[in-house]
Order: C-alpha cells, then structure tokens, then sequence
C-alpha cells in the first residue's frame, strides 16, 4: 500500500507500489500464455466436427439408454458383493501396513531421521501418486485378473493416504504425555501404548472410516481393467454397447457412493 | 538421598540451562525450587529422571549413578522418581483408573499392560489411592471429563502408586486457581511426610512454597543463589532472583483467617 | 460423605478392575463384534486366490521391481514426452476452468450469502460432480465427443467443480460474519460486499486448494488414458500390454517426481498466501 503525490499536489492511494504492480502483470500475462498454449494444444488434436455433433450423439446415447434395465439387477448381486470386499478387505490390509510406515514417518517416533525417515515418506508419495487403476494395471499384470488383485490394488494405493495423515496426527500429540508415562520407567512399548496409542485412536478411526468411503467408490470402477467388482459388468456391457444395462450399473454404483458416504459420515459422527 | 553434582546442561542452541548445580537432599525433605520462568527448574528435574539427558555432571540416588545408568536400568530407577507435571500431564483419552494404574508400568510386562490385566495388589492400592484423594467415584470417568483440581490430584496418584523413594514436582498448581492450588499443594505435602517421600517441587509461587515446604532453593539463570529456610527469603534476596518489584506483599505470613477462607 | 467412601472403599477392595467398553450395552458388543467376524470370514472365504497365478507372478513382480531400479526413458520417449505434456495440458487447462466455474458455484452453494433456489441448484452440481467417478464421467464423454484430450479435460473441470465448489462453500460459511457485516454496514452493492467482505476471507484457502487440486487432476489425468480420453495413460497402458515393465516404471517415476514437486510447489505457495 503506498500513497503518491501528483504533479498537482493531490496524494492518490493504490494498493500495491508500481513495481508490485508490474510483476502482477507479468504473472497474470505468463499465466494467459500458458493457458492459451495448452488450449490450442488439446484444440489442435479435437475433431472439431465430432464436438458440433455432440449434443445430437447425447441426445441418442439417453434415449438408448434409458429406461434401464431393470432385470439385470439379479447379475449384478455377485458383483456387488466383491465391489464391498475389495473396498474393506483392502481398507483392512491398507491399514495394517500403514500403521508402522507412519510411525516410521513421524518426527517424534522414527528410529532414525536421517535414514528411515525418506524411505517412509518415499514409500507414503509413490503409493498415493499413482492411481488405484494403475496399481491394478500393474497387479493383472503380475497375479493376474480378479478380486485378489483388486483388494491389492487398493490396499497399497491406500497406505500413502492413509499413513500421511496418520503421521500428521502423530505428530501431533501431546508430547507431555507421552513424558509422564517414560517418567514412570515404562518400556519404550509401554509408552507407545498408554502415551501415544490413546492419542492417535480418534484419528486413526477417523482415517480409517474415511478411507473405506473414498475405497468404495475406487473399488467400483476398478473391474474397467480387470480387477473384479461391478466395473467388470459395466465394461462388459460397454463393450456390446448394452446402454439400458450401463445405466443400472450406474446407478448402483451411484447408491453405493452415496450409501458408503452416509455410513462414514454415521461411524465417523459416533467416533468424534 | 539425593545428590546432584556440578549438574551441567546444555541445549543444542547453545543455551546454557544449568550451570554447575550442587545439591543434595536427605530422606523425606521437602524442597522448593524457585525462580522465574527459563531459570532452569524445568530441565533441573527433568535432568534428575533424565527425560533431558544432563550434558555432564552427576547424579546420585540413594547410592546409584543415575547418569551412568542404560536405558533398561534407567527404566528400573525411574520407578522410585515419582513425577508430577504442570498440566497434569493425564492421558485424556484414558480413564482415570487407567491412568493411575499407568504408574505401575514399569513394574509389569507389556502384555499385562496391554490386555489391562495389573496385579490385584495394584488395583487396589489404585482404588486406596484415589480415595485418599477423594476421587474414588470418578474411577471410571475419562480424564477428560475431569476439572483441573481433580486431574492433579489423578497425577498426584499416577506417581506415588509408583512406591517412590522421591517425588519431582513440576509447577503443580501453574493452572489451577489459588483455592485449589493451596489443597494441592496441601496435599501433595502431607502425603509425602505420610510416606516419607523426599521432593522437589518447582514453583513460581513464592508465597504459597513458604506456606508448606522447610527449606526453599532459588535458581537463577541456571545456578543456585539461595539454599535455606523460607524464612531467611528477604525482600533483597527475592529481587536477586527475580528481579526489582515489592516483595513485602508476597512475604507476609499468611493468617490463619486467610487460611480458613481459603478452604 | 467421608464414611460413605469407606465403605465404597472396602466394597472395591480385593475386586478386580475391568476398563469399561466402549459399547456399553452386552447385546450390542457382542452382535456386532459377531457380526463383523462372520462377515470377514464370508469376504475372505469369497475372493478366489488362484495361488498358483501369483505364484508364477512372483518373477513378473521381481522383473517389474528390477525394472523400477533400471526405467527406460529412452526406447519410448517420443510417446512418453507426449504424453507427459498432454497431461499437463489437461491438468492445466482443466483446473483453470474449473476455478473459474467453482466460484459462482462456491458462492452458490454457501447458504449464508445465497437465496435458497440458487443454493439448491448449486448444491445439487456440486452432489452430482462428486457422486460420478472421473472415469466413468469420462467414459460417457469419450463416447459423446470421440477420442482426445477434449473429454479428458471436460471430465477434470466437471470433477474440479465439485471438488472446489464444495470445499469453498464450507469456507465461506465458516467465515468471519462481523467483517462481512462491515463491509455491509458501508452501503454496498452485493457484488461489492463479496469483493471486500468475502472474498479475501477465503481467498487464500481458495489458492491453496486450487493447488492441491491441480496435483489431483495430474494424478486423474494418467488414467484416463485407459478409457480413451487423453494423456499419458494410454502410453502407459500399451507399455503394459507390452509386458514392457522398463517404459512402465520410467512412467510412474515420471508421474511421482512430478507429484512431489507439485506438492512441495503448492506447499510453497500455500505458506505464502496463509
């Protein structure tokens, strides 16, 4: 903020000095740029003409759609199931592992800050940059198509999520606590459970409930490469271009959010 | 009983906590230690149970180098240091029987205190403990849930269920209301000449140390300048630890009227 | 209430000591744990592990690790070069344009300052953009604007809108009511009360999102791929489909290195405007 005098003597106000005000253009105009660049770049490589026609394509697309297929529902149970297993079983396994990464992670309860350290917080990046999908890709790969791979699949791309924010609330602690009970002679052990345990509980079902939600909605779709679930019914049916039976499986999928969602906001309500 | 000797601590800061501390304490005296905040009372006692490691100096108690000792001999001597802390210190989130009964860790296994299973001899001395200070109907109540009087009086509990020879007091009424600071301080007091505890117990408060303890340490800047009887604490010794202000207030002896209305 | 404590006292004495349950009622304890024990032995016995498949997977999982230890960004680094910077194209343009979506629907959708049609509408977006799945939202705009980035950048701002909107209306409900109140009290046109009561309140937690969501979008934009709608998916699945384990890894490298600088970038930027 800076005031300016005139040449004819009257003070004007302005919020930010010239120089301020300059590499505030400068930005904005490099960010322009670079918006521009990327629009003609996605341009350039558009069908121009499919995009004209689309909202017609739509339009058919919904009238072939609709209604659904009501009687397919009795395929789709058995999927159903599986999408729920990945999603818990694979929440369960996630859990498990993310646990000592995050305790490994923590300022406060890593062995070595200088070694393990990296390694856990390497270990909490690679797992939470890389899709679920992808990981999935890559199990099929390896153990080959179903259930099991999906349930691996989530479970590995949930320990990076789950153990970031677990770290964070270890790391958060009270640590006096934590002092009070070394102060009574007890183990290292001991201390991990009456000091830190109690503290990161709330936080840790919290982080657990929240995980099996977004899980749910993950799992549906992971059947898209192979994984189990519900996605393979919607693959499949994608592929005949059975579009009355897309739209049941998507509004299965759409209550199974929306379930999974009130249920987590119910646990979730109950723990805190 | 206790021995501190040319007790030495300094922070990776370079900060000088401690410089040179002699003190010795016999069984069963209770000692306040005074001075203003960043004096080094904190780290004195933390160093006295090493929850801060002294850079050098030693420390004796009852015979044994506490410096010297290793993390799993450490844990054995830690038992006979009761610690009472500033903010209570009570893990919230366990209940009031658990956290007394978290003074015995260092006496049972990691399963026992996993499945919460303490010997009987525990549970009740835990059960006689809390009905000496009056909270044997909270026993199951959260700590949480707990006012600040009655959260002390819990780790006034935690520590002496420990059996300690001595008891380290950090600030124990530094959030508690001048009514409940003085019954806590009571207390703590009384308890110890029952068990003939020894204890340091820091305090800001000078004129409620004078009322309970037989001698009084002043610390300053790390280093002691006054070692003696309450009453030997002048007004000038007084300004040499704290710094100028009227301490005539502060020395008076309270009456005994002021007494009764503070019960 | 001295003698009344002894006697509780000599009561409790020589008993044992239980922590109370969480659950406090038997039945209830006892039904869930139960029940929660049948399940899982249901869901376990119900995945079908062809042990024998992992097993010989085993070497393909030694070869993928070895692989991770020794990426190829050589063999394929037209495609993946390609790729990478369709995906940032996307990831761009899509978090821009959902930015600039996500706050008239933010405003919208925060009911201490929006009319209750508008803010039903605007909540109804923000439900609906979050109930899809970016690749199943993908997979509808694949088949109705063809193959292309196009569709994958549609399905990012349509995910980035939901994501941004909802989070900023929770801003702006929990904001500060007496600086807004101010502002008001100066005589101020709407649009002026929302430009100097409002907006700076949440303007740096808006920045800081924007950020975070710019991250998600890369991360979101390597799989759509998979279904056709641009970026560096498509590279990446071909290169597994081609047992091509090498090229795969220097891809995930590529896509980690990336999210840990946009993180410590957003990291940056949010102690900046906080």
């Amino acid at each position: 903020m800076v005031t300016h005098t005139q040449t004819d003597g009257t003070r004007t106000w302005s919020r930010r000095t010239q120089k301020q005000s300059l590499i505030r253009w400068v930005a904005w105009l490099i960010g322009v740029a670079v918006f521009v660049f990327c629009w003609n770049r996605i341009s350039e490589v558009t069908t121009w003409f499919f995009v004209w026609d689309a909202p017609r394509i739509a339009g058919d697309i919904f009238g072939r759609a609709t209604p659904p297929r009501w009687s397919y529902i009795d395929q789709l149970w058995g999927p159903i199931w599986d999408t729920l297993n990945i999603a818990t079983l694979g929440t369960i396994i996630s859990l498990m592992l993310a646990v000592p990464v995050a305790f490994l992670a923590a300022r406060n309860t890593t062995p070595s800050k200088m070694f393990i350290r990296p390694i856990a917080l390497f270990i909490i990046v690679a797992t939470r940059s890389i899709n679920s999908l992808i990981w999935a890709l890559l199990l099929i790969a390896i153990i080959g198509p179903g259930v099991f791979a999906g349930i691996v699949a989530i479970a590995i791309r949930s320990i990076g999520f789950c153990a970031k924010l677990l770290y964070e609330a270890i790391e958060e602690i009270n640590e006096t606590q934590v002092e009070a009970i070394t102060a009574t002679g007890a183990s290292r052990w001991q201390v991990m459970l009456y000091g830190v345990v109690p503290q990161i509980l709330p936080a840790f079902a919290g982080i657990a409930v929240f995980r099996w939600d977004i899980n749910i909605r993950e799992s549906t779709v992971l059947g898209l490469v192979g994984a189990g679930g519900i996605g393979l019914q919607l693959s499949a049916s994608l592929n005949v271009l059975a579009w009355p039976q897309v739209t049941l499986i998507l509004l299965v999928i759409l209550v199974a959010v929306v379930v999974g969602e009130w249920v987590s906001a119910k646990v979730r309500g109950a723990i805190i | 009983m206790l021995k501190l000797d040319k007790l030495v601590k300094t922070y990776n800061t370079g900060d000088q906590a401690l410089k040179s501390v002699v003190l010795e304490i016999p069984q069963g005296q209770v000692l306040a230690l005074i001075g203003p905040s960043g004096a080094g009372k904190s780290t004195l006692i933390r160093c006295i149970n090493r929850l801060v490691e002294p850079t050098s100096g030693t420390v004796h108690l009852d015979g044994v180098e506490l410096t010297r000792l290793g993390s799993g001999a450490l844990r054995r001597d830690r038992r006979r240091m009761g610690m009472i802390f500033q903010e209570y210190a009570l893990v919230e989130r366990l209940t009031v029987m658990e956290n007394v009964l978290s003074g015995r860790l260092g006496y049972v296994g990691f399963w026992r205190s996993f499945l919460r299973k303490f010997p009987q001899s525990d549970v009740d001395n835990a059960y006689r403990l809390l009905d000496r200070v009056g909270l044997l109907h909270m026993a199951d109540k959260r700590a949480d849930e707990l006012s600040g009087g009655q959260r002390q009086r819990v780790g006034i509990c935690r520590a002496l269920i420990q059996d300690p020879a001595l008891l380290l007091v950090d600030e124990p009424t530094a959030s508690l209301d001048p009514k409940t600071s003085r019954q806590i301080m009571r207390l703590i007091v009384e308890l110890c000449s029952e068990r003939g505890l020894a204890a340091i117990i820091n305090i800001h408060d000078v004129a409620l140390a004078k009322m309970f303890v037989q001698r009084v340490v002043g610390l300053e800047s790390g280093a002691i300048v006054f070692d003696g009887a309450p009453d030997d604490l002048t007004p000038d010794m007084l300004t040499h630890i704290y710094g100028e202000e009227d301490w005539e207030a502060t020395i008076e002896k309270v009456t005994d009227a002021e007494e009764e209305a503070a019960q | 209430m001295n003698g009344a404590s002894v006697s509780e006292l000599d009561t409790l004495i020589g008993t044992g000591w239980k922590k109370p349950p969480l659950i406090k009622r038997d039945w209830l304890r006892w039904g869930l744990v139960i029940g929660a024990l049948i399940y899982l032995i249901a869901a376990i016995n119900s995945v079908e592990v062809n042990w024998e498949r992992v097993y010989a997977g085993l070497d393909r999982g030694a070869a993928f690790i070895a692989a991770f230890l020794q990426p190829d960004f050589e063999s394929r680094a037209g495609d993946i070069w390609e790729g990478m910077l369709e995906s940032i194209v996307m990831a761009i343009t899509s978090t821009v344009v959902g930015i600039a979506i996500s706050i008239p629907i933010g405003l919208g959708a925060a009911r201490n300052i929006a009319p209750l049609p508008v803010y039903l509408v605007c909540r109804a977006i923000i439900a609906v953009s979050r109930a899809l799945q970016e690749i199943i939202v993908a997979i509808l705009l694949v088949a109705i604007f063809g193959f292309g980035p196009l569709a994958g950048f549609l399905t990012l701002s349509f995910a980035t809108i939901g994501f941004l909107s909802k989070l900023l209306a929770e801003e702006i409900e929990s904001m500060d009511k007496v600086q807004a109140e101010a502002v008001k009290a100066t005589g101020s046109r709407w649009a002026q009360w929302v430009n100097y009561g409002v907006q700076p309140q949440f303007m740096p937690r808006l920045i800081g999102l924007s950020m975070y969501r710019l991250d998600i979008n890369f991360r979101e934009s390597a799989i759509l791929g998979l279904v056709g709608a641009g970026g560096i998916g498509a590279t990446l699945n071909t290169a597994f489909d081609r047992y091509e384990y090498d090229t795969a890894a220097a891809i995930l490298l590529i896509i980690i290195v990336i999210v840990m600088g946009l993180e410590y970038l957003s990291g940056l930027i949010r102690a900046r405007v906080q």
